[in-house]
């Protein structure tokens, strides 16, 4: 176990998690019918897909996404999954399409409480299970849905990039361009608003804004206890697209990580989108994010180098071999090259 | 430590003058030396000097905790990164110039010389123009007069330059400042470091 990668103990780490409550491995195909990304590009990080055609005709997408299609086959009964799969999207910084190695849970079907309190749970033991040091940031959407319902498309979506950035500038002139000033000074308080849940909780309920997120209260009081309690931030400048999250969404940061490494939330708009009359909350964790994590590289290639020539027979190169496999792992070859070792072990005579 | 990527140049010097006043100075900074960073143990701060365009790179994928650059850059390349403070220092105007007599008579594809090739398309999509985008480095204002050219998007200060060779402002995209940024996974292990420093740099801003 001590040669694998930092992300191949994280999925091996993360998949115990999940199956200890309950989660059912799902393995998805690889491709999917492009229509489903089509109709739903709001939804995907990035709307390009790579695409290409079937030996039927149909155009089908390599998968840019695990969500939609678990949720598109959900039926009425309560799902409880885990999966861990390749998706394929465009990488903001670089504009290529990038592989990416995703692990997380789905949760279909009747969604109470507990299972909300369950997803931030596994959420903080995930990160948990990563680094010591985690942050989860979560926020819930029923707030800013209220505040934001029936306003113009462009002004709510000038307020939701704003919120994201923390720009305190930019809601402002948002405000005033379109003559909403008497919303201004919550959404400013909204934007700067971060840290411990009690506190955040209280300043919301000073605002009389709770009762748009009573669900937090909830989580907070299921969580306050608990060793995960102070790892938990509430943050509103966490945003999602109003149109497929609502409620609590949540995302994992881990020190050393300029991104986040887990998002999340509950997503019933989009299964609703879908035609499904299910609820659905879930999230995934980013391990492609986690291979320069910590990453140490290995002062040596191999233990034992064993070189030997044409004087050697190869009954004696299997017996060093067979000598040297308790020390580590052992390498032959005819030349010393550029392989670094711990130990070398010319066979026959080197003339 | 909060890590600091400062654009080079004025607009950088400035910058850091109002680190300096908030409590975050580092006085070897402004030495003639060839170190590239700098650091004040005691105050905890360290200050790098990167080109202003990349200043948004190093704060996004989180080698700086937080940096400062023009807005500008903001919308060209439109990092995932925290806006947390205009500054309102380095002042100007994004926006589209073209030569006094131009008349955009909008019946053919406009071409639109500029170094900010995101922004130039953003905008004229919001207005669903058709437009040629010719990507130069420098030195914009001669397309439209050896006829590379239209219109150009560019930043102007003072306009002195466009009157000198006989252009114009024709339209304004959006107001350009300083903003402090800053990486989102930082601000969530670095909170009150970087609370501070955004408190107290606020506090120097002049607004008018």
């Amino acid at each position: 176990m001590n040669n694998l990668k930092n992300y191949e103990k994280a999925v091996f780490a993360l998949r115990e998690i999940y199956l200890s409550y309950g989660y059912l491995p799902y393995k998805m195909s690889k491709f999917e019918e492009y229509d489903l990304y089509l109709k739903n590009k709001e939804f995907l990080v990035s709307d390009r897909v790579i695409t290409f055609t079937d030996t039927n005709g149909k155009l089908l997408a390599l998968k840019p996404d695990v969500t939609l299609s678990i949720l598109k086959n959900a039926s009425g009964e309560k799902q409880k999954v885990c999966y861990n799969e390749n998706v394929y999207r465009v990488s903001s910084g670089t504009n290529t399409f990038k592989e990416i190695m995703q692990t997380g849970i789905e949760c279909i079907g009747k969604v109470g409480l507990y299972d909300v309190y369950e997803s931030v749970l596994l959420a903080c033991k995930s990160l948990e299970s990563i680094s010591e040091e985690y942050v989860l940031d979560i926020s819930h959407l029923g707030i800013i849905n209220k505040l934001l319902q029936g306003q113009d498309s462009v002004f709510v979506e000038k307020i939701l990039v704003a919120l994201s950035e923390k720009n305190k500038n930019a809601i402002m002139h948002a405000c005033k361009e379109y003559d909403k000033q008497d919303m201004q000074s919550v959404l400013v308080e909204l934007a700067t608003l971060y840290g411990d849940v009690k506190q955040v909780i209280q300043k919301l309920e000073s605002l009389d804004l709770i009762k748009y997120a009573q669900e937090l209260k909830d989580i907070y009081n299921l969580i306050k206890d608990s060793k995960y309690y102070n790892k938990i931030n509430v943050d509103f400048s966490l945003t999602g697209d109003i149109n497929y999250y609502n409620g609590i969404i949540f995302k994992g940061y881990i020190n050393g990580i300029a991104e986040s490494v887990l998002s999340g939330g509950r997503y019933d708009k989009l299964a609703q989108k879908l035609g499904k009359t299910c609820s659905a909350i879930g999230f995934a964790v980013y391990l492609d994010l986690l291979e320069n994590f910590n990453y140490t590289p290995s002062e040596y290639d191999v233990d034992t180098l064993i070189i030997y020539n044409d004087t050697v027979s190869e009954e004696e190169i299997i017996k060093a071999v067979n000598e040297n496999l308790s020390f580590g792992t052992v390498r032959v070859q005819q030349e010393i090259g550029t392989l670094r070792y711990k130990k070398l072990l010319a066979l026959g005579d080197k003339k | 430590m909060i890590n600091v990527a400062l654009p080079k140049g004025r607009l950088g010097e400035k910058v850091y003058e109002m680190f300096a006043r908030s409590g975050y100075e580092c006085p070897e900074l402004l030495e003639p030396n060839r170190k590239l960073i700098f650091t004040n143990e005691e105050k905890g701060i360290s200050f790098f000097w990167v080109k202003p365009s990349d200043v948004s790179i190093y704060v996004e994928r989180g080698s700086a905790d937080i940096g400062v650059c023009g807005k500008d850059i903001l919308l060209e390349y439109e990092p995932d990164v925290y806006e947390f403070l205009d500054l309102n220092i380095g002042k100007c105007k994004m926006m589209v110039a073209a030569k006094k007599e131009f008349y955009d008579f909008k019946d053919k594809t406009l071409r639109v010389a500029t170094k900010f090739s995101n922004i130039a398309k953003k905008y004229y999509e919001s207005k669903s123009r058709d437009i040629d985008i010719i990507k130069l480095n420098g030195s914009i204002e001669i397309a439209p007069i050896l006829g590379l050219s239209d219109v150009i998007v560019d930043i102007v200060e003072t306009g002195a330059t466009l009157k000198e060779n006989n252009l114009e402002v024709k339209e304004i995209i959006a107001p350009i400042s300083a903003r402090l940024i800053g990486n989102k996974a930082s601000f969530k292990f670095k909170t009150k470091e970087i609370e501070n420093i955004i408190k107290r740099l606020g506090e120097l801003v002049k607004n008018d």
